[in-house]
């Protein structure tokens, strides 16, 4: 199937397209911060999907299964750090509010004219190929080192995630005997010694 | 369903996120910014793919970098959120002042 082709994949297209960006902006227009964690997982179900009407099938099905996990967690987070996680008082906890729209409307309107001003190959995807299976030759192949970066990548950030988090360390207080670094070169090695 | 539409969609996206990213005070919800950014950059991601280059194997890979940068914002976020509420007690931008210990 071509991405291109029939009418229903454009309707659909709109459809999730439009609902993605929707849900995008309900995640800062709510009061319950549960309802815009799934919000925000509203806004990545549908670019999941026009990810798999582009018959990406593999990247749009890994979209679902990670947000719906790391979703899952942000809502624990909400419910665990914030005062109002089910919205049942209005709130409003914004700075420099005009500031950050002009900012976010004119990103929206250059990244937007760029897409229809730029002239970028018309190359699409040939017709009936396996992505899937392209993508696991792909990884297993020549891309396979930056398989290997990647898993490597992730360790590091779960051992730091741990490190930075733990309250505890072996030896004690996971922050016991730290200071904080010296402006002064001579104070700061006489620190570390 | 054409490359420019799906940008328009991704720059959207993009834009809703820069907002929520520079107006939000809460660390989680400045973090649900960043998400909508990557959003939006994993979709032209796919778009480019898709209608630009053919379906060129690696450009799905590229992809997955981005679905990697996504886990790292979020894992990393939440171990800084619990590091500066344990230290600060803050969970607002608001409620610290400096960078130092």
């Amino acid at each position: 199937m071509n991405p291109e082709t029939s009418l229903w994949t454009d309707l659909a297209f709109w459809a999730f397209g439009l609902a993605a960006v929707w849900y995008g902006w309900r995640v800062f227009r709510t009061d319950s911060m549960v309802r815009a964690t799934f919000a925000l997982l509203a806004s990545f179900l549908n670019v999941g999907a026009i990810m798999v009407l582009l018959l990406a099938e593999y990247l749009g099905t890994a979209l679902f299964f990670m947000m719906a996990v790391e979703m899952a967690v942000m809502a624990i987070f909400m419910v665990a750090f914030m005062m109002n996680p089910a919205g049942l008082n209005p709130m409003q906890m914004v700075h420099q509010h005009r500031f950050a729209i002009v900012a976010g409307a004119a990103t929206f309107a250059g990244l937007a004219g760029l897409g229809f001003a730029v002239d970028f190959p018309d190359r699409p995807l040939i017709i009936a190929a396996d992505t899937i299976q392209q993508l696991g030759f792909e990884l297993m192949g020549s891309s396979m080192l930056v398989m290997q970066s990647i898993g490597v990548t992730l360790l590091a950030t779960m051992i730091g995630a741990v490190v930075l988090s733990s309250k505890w360390g072996r030896y004690g207080d996971s922050d016991a005997g730290s200071v904080p670094p010296s402006l002064d070169p001579e104070q700061r090695e006489e620190d570390r010694s | 369903m054409t490359l420019a539409t799906l940008l328009l969609i991704a720059a959207g996206l993009i834009g809703v996120g820069v907002y929520g990213a520079l107006s939000q005070q809460s660390f989680v919800m400045i973090m649900m910014g960043f998400e909508l950014i990557i959003n939006g950059v994993l979709l032209a991601g796919v778009a480019f793919w898709a209608l630009a280059t053919a379906g060129e194997p690696r450009g799905q890979v590229l992809v997955i970098v981005g679905l990697l940068v996504m886990a790292i914002e979020a894992a990393m976020g939440f171990a800084l959120v619990v590091n500066v509420y344990r230290a600060r007690g803050a969970d607002t931008t608001e409620g610290i002042d400096s960078m130092s210990h």
